[in-house]
C-alpha cells in the first residue's frame, strides 16, 4: 500500500517561536536518542543484516550467487516485467489524473476509491484472481488450453498480477498534485489558442514532472519487488518464471542463506536507489 | 463555495479538451486490470456454493488464521502509532545531525521488497540472530511466534504513521501551545491538551493504514511466522496453501472474507482522511 501517503515536501522549518513552546534540552535530546534507537532497531538493523549475511561467507560466494544462471534469468525476468508494467501504468496514471482533476463530474470520489482498490487488497488476492480467471479451472481456462496459450505460471500471468498491484501508484501521486494546481493555467492556454496536446506538453507536464517521476520510481520499486501476487501466479519454475524476490525465497528455503541474501542485496540496492531519488526529488520540489 | 465559483466549475467540462477520451480510457483500463479480475472472486467458476462458503468460513483453522492476522496487525499498528508519533515529533520539531538520513530511512519499508524484509527479519530474530540470541536466554522466542509476525508488521507499518502525522504536525499553529504556556501549562500538559487532540485524526488514520496493510501482508511475514496452522498461520498464507492443494473453492472463500475486510478498512480510511483534511483547514 506504499504510496497511499502522497509525496510531501517538508514545510518551512518550524522556527522556535518562543522558549515557552520548547522542551528543555534534556527532554529534547532524550526524545531524539529514543527516536534514533527506534529507527536503528526497527529499520536500520534489517538493512544491515541483509548486507552482513550476504557477505558472511566472502565475496566469492557473493559473486557466485549473483552470477548463477538462475539468478541472471530471474534478474532478466524482473527487469522485463517492470519494463512492461511501469509504462502501462504510467500512461494510465496520467490519463486518469487528467480525467479526475480537470473536470467535474458525478461519482468522482467513487472513481478515485476504485483506483485505490489494489492498495487495499492483499497481494495474495491480487494473484489469486488471475488464477481464477486464466487458470486451468478458471473462466477462460478450457479455451486457453485448447488454443495452447499459457497465462498463469508464465510471463503474462506475472505481468498481469504486477499490473494489478502497481496500478494506483502513478495516479495516486498525480491526483492530489494536479488537484492543487487547478485548471487556470490550462484554461489560459486555451484562450491563447493552444490545442489539447500542446496544453498537456507545454503547461501540464512541466508542472507535474517531478511528482510524475516520483510516482514512476515508486511504481517501479514495487513492480520489481512484488512478492505475494507474483508468487501465486508464477509457478516457481527456476530459470523461467522466477523473479528476483521469488529467487530469494527459493534459495532461502534451500538453506542457501548467503546466496539468498546476496540476491536480496540486489533488491536492497533497488530500494536504496528509490529512496535516494525520492529525497532528491523532494528537495527539488521544495525549491 | 460561492455561486460564481460553482458556475465556473460547472463550465470547466466545456473548457478543457479530452474529457470523453481520458474518462473512457481510465474506466476501460480500470475495468480490465482491476474490476473484472476482482469480480472473478464473486462470480467464480470454482463451484463455491453458500454452504461450502459457510463451512470454510467457520472452519476452525480458518477462524484461527483470522485471529492471528487481525490480532498481530492490530498490535503492530498500535505500537507503530506510539513509535510513529515519537519519530514524527522528533523529525518536525528538532534539528540534529543526521536528520536527513533519519528522514530518508523511514521510507525504507515502503521501498524494500517484502521478501527481503522477511528473510532479513527472520535472520535478525532467529535463535542465533543478533537480537534473537539476546532474547533467547531471557526466555523470549520471537521467530516462529505471533510476536515475530507482529514485529514484521511493525516494520511494514511504521512509515504509514510517520508520513501521516508529520505533515499535520508541520502545519500545526504554535500559537495555541504558546497560549497554553502563557496560561501556566507545562510542556507535557500543553502537549496533552493542545497538541495531541490535533494529532488524533492523523494518528488514527496512520493506525488504520498500518492495520489495513498488516491484514493483507504476506512477503515479510511468511518467513518469520513459521506457518504453524492454528498458531502462526496468517489468512493470506492460508489462501496460498489452499491453492497449492488445488482447493480453489476454499481459497476463494477465505479470500472473499479477507477482501470484505479490506473494503471495510478502505471505507474507514477514506472517511478518516476526509476528517484529517477538514480538521487541518
Amino acid at each position: 500500500m506504499a504510496g497511499t501517503v502522497p509525496m510531501h515536501a517538508p514545510g518551512p522549518k518550524t522556527a522556535a517561536s518562543s522558549p515557552a513552546t520548547n522542551e528543555s534540552p534534556v527532554v529534547k535530546w532524550v526524545l531524539i536518542a529514543a527516536a534514533g534507537l527506534v529507527l536503528l532497531w526497527l529499520i536500520a538493523l534489517p538493512l544491515i543484516v541483509v548486507l552482513t549475511e550476504a557477505l558472511k561467507r566472502g565475496w566469492e560466494v557473493y559473486w557466485a550467487a549473483l552470477s548463477d544462471p538462475d539468478a541472471a534469468s530471474a534478474l532478466r525476468l524482473t527487469l522485463l516485467v517492470a519494463a512492461i508494467t511501469v509504462p502501462l501504468n504510467t500512461v494510465f496514471g496520467v490519463i486518469a489524473a487528467w480525467a479526475v482533476t480537470k473536470f467535474r463530474f458525478r461519482g468522482k470520489g467513487f472513481l478515485v476509491t476504485l483506483i485505490d482498490l489494489p492498495f487495499a487488497v492483499s497481494p495474495v488476492i491480487g494473484g489469486l484472481i488471475f488464477v481464477l480467471v486464466f487458470g486451468s479451472h478458471g473462466w477462460f481456462g478450457p479455451w486457453l488450453s485448447e488454443n495452447d496459450i499459457k497465462i498463469v505460471f508464465a510471463l503474462p500471468g506475472i505481468v498481469l498480477a504486477t499490473l494489478f498491484i502497481t496500478f494506483p501508484f502513478v495516479a495516486r501521486e498525480l491526483i492530489p498534485l494536479m488537484e492543487d494546481q487547478g485548471t487556470q493555467e490550462e484554461e489560459a492556454a486555451i484562450t491563447l489558442g493552444a490545442r489539447g496536446w500542446q496544453i498537456f506538453f507545454r503547461v501540464t507536464l512541466p508542472n507535474i514532472k517531478w511528482g510524475l517521476l516520483y510516482g514512476i520510481i515508486l511504481c517501479n520499486a514495487r513492480a520489481m519487488g512484488e512478492f505475494g501476487a507474483v508468487s501465486v501466479v508464477s509457478g516457481h519454475i527456476r530459470g523461467k518464471t522466477n523473479t528476483l524476490p521469488l529467487h530469494v525465497e527459493i534459495l532461502y528455503n534451500e538453506y542457501q542463506f548467503s546466496a539468498s541474501f546476496a540476491v536480496a542485496s540486489l533488491l536492497l540496492l533497488l530500494a536504496l536507489a528509490t529512496m535516494l531519488i525520492k529525497s532528491w526529488l523532494l528537495r527539488k520540489n521544495a525549491h | 463555495m460561492s455561486v460564481t465559483s460553482t458556475a465556473a466549475r460547472a463550465s470547466r467540462r466545456r473548457v478543457l479538451p479530452g474529457f470523453g477520451l481520458t474518462m473512457g480510457y481510465s474506466v476501460l483500463y480500470l475495468s480490465l486490470v482491476v474490476l473484472l479480475p476482482l469480480s472473478a472472486l464473486l462470480f467464480n467458476s470454482t463451484g463455491l456454493s453458500w454452504d461450502k462458503f459457510w463451512s470454510v468460513a467457520t472452519d476452525a483453522r480458518v477462524l484461527a488464521s483470522y485471529r492471528v492476522s487481525l490480532g498481530t496487525a492490530a498490535a503492530a499498528a498500535l505500537v507503530d502509532s506510539f513509535l510513529g508519533l515519537l519519530l514524527a515529533w522528533v523529525l518536525v520539531r528538532y534539528e540534529f545531525p543526521g536528520k536527513r538520513l533519519f528522514d530518508a530511512l523511514i521510507d525504507l519499508p515502503f521501498a524494500l521488497p517484502t521478501a527481503v524484509a522477511g528473510v532479513s527479519l527472520t535472520a535478525l530474530y532467529s535463535q542465533n540472530g543478533w537480537i534473537g540470541s539476546l532474547l533467547e536466554p531471557l526466555g523470549f522466542k520471537v521467530a516462529f511466534t505471533p510476536l515475530g509476525i507482529t514485529l514484521a508488521l511493525m516494520f511494514i507499518g511504521i512509515p504509514f504513521v510517520v508520513r501521516t502525522v508529520q505533515p499535520v504536525l508541520e502545519d500545526l499553529d504554535r500559537d495555541m501551545e504558546e497560549a497554553a504556556a502563557t496560561l501556566g501549562a507545562g510542556r507535557w500538559r500543553a502537549f496533552r491538551t493542545v497538541v495531541l487532540p490535533e494529532l488524533f485524526p492523523p494518528l488514527l488514520t496512520g493506525f488504520a493504514l498500518a492495520f489495513a496493510r498488516g491484514i493483507g501482508e504476506y512477503g515479510s511475514v511468511v518467513f518469520i511466522s513459521g506457518n504453524m496452522p492454528m498458531r502462526t498461520e496468517i489468512a493470506p498464507l492460508l489462501i496460498m496453501s489452499k491453492l497449492e492443494q488445488y482447493d480453489y473453492a476454499g481459497a476463494t472463500a477465505v479470500a472473499l472474507l479477507l477482501l470484505l475486510l479490506s473494503f471495510l478498512m478502505l471505507l474507514v480510511i477514506n472517511s478518516l482522511q476526509r476528517w484529517v483534511h477538514k480538521s487541518a483547514r
